[in-house]
């Protein structure tokens, strides 16, 4: 596959992002998210039914002292900020996965995200020309600017053809 | 040292309404909202989200734990490392999901011990579609962390 490829399967947008608009050391910040007690209690029944992310009480008596969001709900929240923020108008060709991620402070109702990207390397794959391979560090922060949430992500971007496809 | 056995914690076959309602909810990117524009990509098709597939791991982590009542000191994770998304989970995928237990230390949580473990999910045709290595906070007594009511009051 050549770059000339990615015009076939990427869907491109006005103003897309490509590999080469990643650089290294790039710093963004992005996303502005309040997080409800009901979508908390929403995702935890779904998907993470423990008492900490149900239950006030039971978050009390818990490490995170209150009712807190489930961390892959948090996850969650920040893969929709990214959507929102990037990731829809990026040749994206999705995500290899997660180095490390640390769930550092416990999410609550009320609390409103942010998330700061920094981009730590980029190359461009050996065996698939067309694609770039992105490691992003995301810094998830709540209102008083403390982190909840950082981790270390792969993903995979096209690589801007030699002639911008017609949009 | 033994190792610790697999546990095989459930079973799941997810629908494509599954997956368009999470992605549309939280990773509204064409290959998991968009069925002909996810046959364009490398994909070859609708697949679910990620972090999808992690939740999906959680929920059958949550039951197996089943109705035993469990500590509130035990359950929260510190976080994880090398989350692999291996290969993509399409509609009407039936996933397995697994987990065993690494090892075992002290945690700086008074009264806890953090427990590191291998987690994972297959397809129906045994392929690994997913993995990561997981931590989680669990009593200091030796127990799972999965209490009976009268220790989880105790503790």
């Amino acid at each position: 596959m050549t770059a000339r490829d990615n015009e076939r399967s990427i869907q491109v947008v006005p103003n897309m992002l490509w590999f080469e608009d990643f650089p290294v050391g790039e710093t963004v910040r992005f996303g502005d998210k309040e997080v409800t007690e009901d979508e908390i209690v929403a995702f935890a029944r779904d998907f993470d039914p423990q008492p900490h992310h149900l239950d006030h009480d039971a978050g009390k008596d818990s490490i995170l002292g209150g009712l807190s969001a489930s961390g892959w709900h948090t996850c969650s929240m920040v893969m929709r900020m990214m959507c929102d923020a990037f990731m829809l108008e990026t040749a994206s060709l999705g995500s290899p996965g997660i180095a490390e991620l640390k769930w550092v402070r416990p999410v609550r109702p009320g609390d409103r995200l942010h998330v700061i990207r920094t981009t730590r390397s980029a190359r461009r794959s050996g065996s698939r020309p067309e694609m770039g391979i992105v490691e992003i560090g995301y810094d998830v922060r709540r209102q008083d600017d403390a982190t909840v949430l950082t981790m270390e992500a792969t993903h995979l971007f096209g690589c801007r053809p030699e002639t911008e496809p017609s949009q | 040292m033994t190792e610790d056995a697999p546990i095989r914690l459930g079973d799941h076959t997810i629908t494509r309404q599954e997956i368009l309602d999470f992605a549309r909810e939280f990773d509204p990117q064409p290959f998991h909202v968009d069925e002909g524009a996810a046959g364009k990509t490398h994909f070859g098709g609708l697949c679910a989200s990620g972090w999808h597939t992690a939740a999906l791991w959680m929920r059958y982590m949550v039951r197996y734990r089943g109705g035993r009542k469990q500590s509130p000191q035990a359950g929260v994770s510190p976080g994880f490392r090398d989350l692999k998304w291996l290969k993509p989970v399409y509609p009407d995928d039936t996933l397995t999901f697994y987990t065993r237990k690494t090892g075992e230390r002290e945690s700086r949580h008074p009264g806890t011990r953090l427990v590191t473990m291998e987690n994972w999910a297959d397809n129906q045709n045994g392929e690994r579609v997913f993995s990561f290595q997981g931590a989680v906070f669990i009593t200091d007594d030796g127990q799972t962390g999965d209490q009976s009511p009268s220790n989880a009051t105790s503790v």
